[in-house]
Formats: C-alpha cells, sequence, structure tokens
C-alpha cells in the first residue's frame, strides 16, 4: 500500500504543517521508501502479544506515582514568558479567534 | 605540570584541582581559550562570565574543602538539555535563542549545586536528537576531530566531537536510538546510556519519551563511571518515569577481574552489513577480552532488523505529539507572516522546524491517525515487547552482550539529503537495546577505513551499568585506543 499526494496534504494538516508541491512529492517518495521496509512487520505473527508501551515495563515497575496536589513550585510567570513570541500584561497573544 | 591540562584524563584533574596544584579558574580558562578558538562546530554557545562564574564557586568549595572529585573539572552539555545561564536551542531554528527559566535535572546534578563541575558551554546536535550524523543540525554540521571530512555521528555529535578533540574533558549526550554509542564510536571516545529511567529526563527536550536516556560521553570508562555516579539517582517528583532506584558508586567495581565472565555475541550483528575493517577490530578486541578470561556465548537476537521499522515507526509517534507543543504562542519561532491561528501554527511550525523533523513529525502523525494506528503503531509496540523478550532469553545464557556500534566507521559529510533511509539502516545495532531500554555503551576498540575510530558496543541486562563499565575498564587497562588522539592535538 503506498501513500497518494492527497494523503500527504492530509497528513501535513493533522500534523500542522504546510509544504509546497516540490516538498510535498519529495516527502511522497522518502516516506513511501520508509514505508517499504515497514511492511515486513506486517509478516510478523504478534498474536497474544501485548503491546510494550514503556520499557519500565519490562522491569515490573507499571504504577504510575502520584504526588501530593500541593504548591511546589513559586509564580515565574515572568521567566516562563521571556520566550513566549509576543505577550501583553502576562497574556499569551495569538491573532483573533472570534471576531 | 607535565601533561597539559587537557590531556589529562578526568581522574587525574580532579586530583590536581584537590590537591590545589591548579584552580578550577584555571582550568576554566585553560579549556574556554581551546573551545573559542575551536572550528568544528561542535559549540553551540560559550559564556566565559558564566564559566568563571561557576569556577569561582568551584575553587571556594575546594578551598572549604567540601569539594568532591569532580568539583572544578569541566563539563559541557549536549544542547537537548536546557540551563538557565545559556541559551537553548536543540539544534533547532524552533528555539533560537530560546532562555530556560530553570536547568534540567542533569545539568543540577552536575552542576555547582551537585557535583561541582563548571559548565563549559552548550554542544551542537542534530535538530531535537533526530538524526545520525549531526548534520541535522540548524546549527551546521560539525567536523570529526580524527578526520575533518567526515561526520562526528549522532545525534549527540558535538558532545563526541569536544571530547575527542580535548575541547572538554566530559560531557552529556541522550541516546533515543543510539545517539551516545554512535557518535562515541565514530569519534574514539568512551561513551555510556544507562538503563531507561536511570538519569532524570527533567528538562530533557522530549524527542520520544518511551526511548530517550541521558548519559556522560568521556574518554575511558572509569571518568565515565565517575560521571554516571553523579548523574542518576530518582527523580520522583518531576520525572514520572525516573526509576525509583538508588544512586550507585559506579566505580566500586571497576577493578574486578572478568575470568569467567560469560559474554554473549548475537550472530544478527555480525551478518553481510558488517564492513569487514570494522569486524576485525571487532574480532580483535572479542579476542583481548577472551584473553582476559572471559567467555563468548553465541546467542541470538532473532528480531535485529526488525527494530528498524519498530523503533522508526514508534520515534516519530512520540515525536509527533511531543513537539506539537512547538505553535509559535508560548515559547519558540513564530512566522512573521501568518492569517488567522491555524495559519500561524502552520507557518509557525513549517519555518521553524527542520526537514527531518517534519518528516518524522509526519511519519508519526499518520501511524497515529484514524485506521492506521493498529497496523502500524501498536503492531510496532508488540513487536517491541517481542525484542525485550529477546533480550531476557540472551541473558538466561550470558551476562553481557558484545557487538559492534555501528556497521561502518564514519562516513563523508554531506552524504545528508541524499537518502535519509540510509541512516536509518545504520542505526540497526544499536535500536534494539534502545527499544528494551537496556544499558548499553560504546568503547573504543581500534580503527577501520581511513583511521577512523570503532567502537565494541557492550549491552548490559537492566540496572547492570557497573558491569558494562567494569569490561570496558578492564579492557581498557589492557590496551590503550581510549589515548589515542587525533593528528595535530
Amino acid at each position: 500500500m503506498s501513500l497518494t499526494l492527497p494523503d500527504i496534504e492530509r497528513i501535513a494538516h493533522l500534523a500542522r504543517l504546510e509544504f509546497n508541491a516540490e516538498q510535498q512529492t519529495r516527502l511522497l517518495g522518502q516516506l513511501n521508501g520508509f514505508f517499504d521496509i515497514v511492511d515486513q512487520m506486517q509478516a510478523v505473527n504478534t498474536e497474544g502479544i501485548t503491546p510494550l508501551a514503556h520499557p519500565t515495563e519490562v522491569m515490573g515497575e507499571v504504577a504510575l506515582r502520584l504526588r501530593p496536589d500541593v504548591v511546589s513550585e513559586p509564580d515565574q510567570r515572568e521567566a516562563n514568558q521571556r520566550s513566549a513570541p509576543a505577550v501583553e500584561r502576562g497574556l499569551f497573544l495569538v491573532p483573533k479567534v472570534i471576531e | 605540570m607535565s601533561t597539559s591540562l587537557h590531556d589529562q584524563s578526568l581522574s587525574e584533574l580532579s586530583a590536581a584541582l584537590r590537591a590545589k596544584q591548579v584552580s578550577a579558574v584555571d582550568v576554566a580558562q585553560h579549556f574556554l581559550a581551546r573551545a573559542q578558538a575551536d572550528t568544528s562546530g561542535a559549540f553551540l554557545d560559550i559564556n566565559a562570565d558564566a564559566t568563571l562564574a561557576q569556577a569561582r564557586a568551584a575553587d571556594a568549595h575546594l578551598a572549604a574543602g567540601t569539594g568532591g572529585c569532580l568539583t572544578g573539572v569541566p563539563i559541557a552539555h549536549k544542547d537537548i538539555f536546557v540551563t538557565r545561564d545559556f541559551p537553548t536551542t536543540a539544534g533547532s531554528q524552533m528555539l533560537k535563542g530560546y532562555q530556560s527559566p530553570f536547568d534540567a535535572t542533569i545539568v543540577q546534578r552536575m552542576g555547582v549545586d551537585g557535583a561541582g563541575m563548571v559548565t563549559l558551554g552548550k554542544l551542537n546536535c542534530d535538530e531535537f536528537a533526530m538524526g545520525s550524523a549531526n548534520e541535522n543540525s540548524a546549527y551546521g554540521p560539525v567536523s570529526n576531530p580524527w578526520d575533518r571530512s567526515r561526520v562526528p555521528g549522532g545525534s549527540s555529535g558535538g558532545s563526541a566531537a569536544a571530547v575527542a578533540a580535548r575541547l572538554v574533558p566530559a560531557s552529556t549526550g541522550t541516546d533515543t536510538g543510539g545517539s551516545i554509542r554512535q557518535p562515541a564510536s565514530f569519534c574514539g571516545i568512551t561513551g555510556i546510556k544507562p538503563t531507561y529511567g536511570r538519569a532524570s529526563r527533567y528538562g530533557m527536550i522530549a524527542y520520544a519519551s518511551s526511548l530517550d536516556q541521558g548519559g556522560p560521553m568521556a574518554r575511558s570508562a572509569e571518568d565515565c563511571a565517575l560521571l554516571l555516579s553523579a548523574m542518576c539517582g530518582p527523580d520522583l517528583d518531576r520525572d514520572s518515569t525516573s526509576l525509583d532506584v538508588p544512586a550507585e558508586n559506579f566505580s566500586a567495581s571497576l577493578a574486578q577481574p572478568i575470568r569467567g565472565l560469560r559474554i554473549g555475541i548475537p550472530k544478527e550483528f555480525f551478518g553481510e552489513g558488517l564492513a569487514p575493517d570494522v569486524r576485525s577490530a571487532i574480532d580483535a578486541a572479542l579476542q583481548a577480552l577472551q584473553d582476559q578470561g572471559a567467555q563468548l556465548v553465541p546467542i541470538s537476537l532473532p528480531r535485529t532488523e526488525l527494530a528498524i521499522p519498530v523503533y522508526y515507526i514508534i520515534a516519530p509517534a512520540e515525536a509527533s505529539s511531543n513537539l506539537s507543543r512547538f505553535d509559535g504562542v508560548k515559547f519558540g519561532h513564530r512566522a512573521k507572516d501568518h492569517g488567522d491561528l491555524l495559519d500561524m501554527y502552520k507557518k509557525s511550525r513549517s519555518e521553524g522546524f527542520g526537514e527531518e523533523v517534519k518528516r518524522r513529525i509526519m511519519t508519526g502523525a499518520y501511524v497515529l491517525s484514524h485506521g492506521y494506528y493498529d497496523a502500524y503503531y501498536l503492531q510496532a509496540q508488540k513487536i517491541r515487547r517481542m525484542i525485550a523478550n529477546d533480550f531476557q532469553q540472551a541473558f538466561a545464557q550470558c551476562d553481557v552482550i558484545a557487538g559492534p556500534v555501528a556497521p561502518t566507521v564514519a562516513w563523508a559529510l554531506g552524504r545528508q539529503g541524499v537518502d535519509p533511509l540510509a541512516d536509518y539502516l545504520a542505526d540497526i545495532f544499536t535500536l534494539p537495546a534502545s527499544l528494551a531500554g537496556l544499558p548499553g555503551m560504546s568503547v573504543p576498540v581500534g580503527f577501520g577505513e581511513g583511521g577512523m575510530p570503532v567502537g565494541l558496543q557492550l549491552i548490559g541486562n537492566y540496572l547492570k551499568e557497573a558491569q558494562l563499565l567494569n569490561v570496558a575498564h578492564q579492557y581498557q587497562l589492557a590496551t590503550d585506543f581510549h589515548q589515542s588522539k587525533p593528528q595535530g592535538l
């Protein structure tokens, strides 16, 4: 099964990326080349195998830790917003969403 | 002093500092001068004022007798670790000039408030740690000190090149699919990726969260043991996947003889794809280990080849999710010309990310999308378990596993972009241990084509870092490959 240009466009939208026509064509070739080697995965019989999302599971540690729901950090809004592209009065600015 | 500062091992430097034969400020100035004069592209940022302030703090500790064995020794961090004193870019235009409000746990643990090391600067790497040659950095490539026309490996290419060129005695790297081991191998240095979860991921800019693991890179196993001892240990409140396993003194068992050690040799690591020059260096290293009393046990890791598609499904899937945070709002690049919010997201991300990063985000978004999740992502996770199980079966017959780190020595700069798939395939020997979350290291064991270094990969069972370092140290006691240095240094 091969990807097509409309697939590339659809995935790019999902990923919030955009590509020009030439980039799309190149990407299509590269992704299809990659999925050729992915096909060998489909021949593997994985019946009854539980997916492994995380290597710690193999070591026997599975429970996600919880910590007390308490304030652990001081207010650092200014420091945290120092690298933001657009900030006004402590708020992140984005293009108008509601007309 | 007979040996110049940059030629001393980390242990020698440490002894000189504690005996007050040299001050931390002197050491910092010496290495700063070397780093500033360097033209290899290894350093992305140097801040002499910050470095010297840290060195003065180290000297105060040394004067008060409160210094440890690493106090005052310089270290440089891969630019994937966030730092307060230096900008952090992850090798991406997306984060150009980004100033982190905090230090990564590893940076903190190695630094003045922890082990007392002095940060020399930030090191070049592939963008968001995605690459095997350091050519995906938005800030230019890094040249290999053994041959300036070749790559240093990646993604921790700057970390490996800086140590090999003796610009810094130690560095940090991160390893998602081989990014500590492969550049260490290409640059002839020693590097170890500990068990997944042993050193905190807090403040390590995320690529693939179930695989990313930081670790030290230095010239010898002895040096790596000192560094790793300071780096590991629980960080339970800040990293949800941090292992609740106490810190360990990895230097304690270095001196143990390796007589009787069973070394598993996976036949899949010695097939057709392995270049003959690499093979002969590896064979000689295995012979040297046998001469020390180790025995070789033939084993099989039957799904080695499958590790490539499995990794290149899982890692991009996690990356596409992790990198969704770069939206041009809270930090990072924002496109100048844009329309509505959606258009701003798309333009900012498309301008800020490089080609390989976008390719992996696309792959990840696709395999996680409706209708493809089961066939690709879930199937990859199932095979991931089979790969992890294969290792456990192998470890029933042996103590450690050994083989090549990479099929070839470092290749020429400029191959990049011609065929991204070729780089993926070259990761074959490092990916399996990454998927299983096992500790692995690279030890310099000789030279191949063009006089380029070859690294032996050692893979241990979970939490067996001390054993890997022990084997590597015993090998380094009997050989001097880890002491050879590139010409002209």
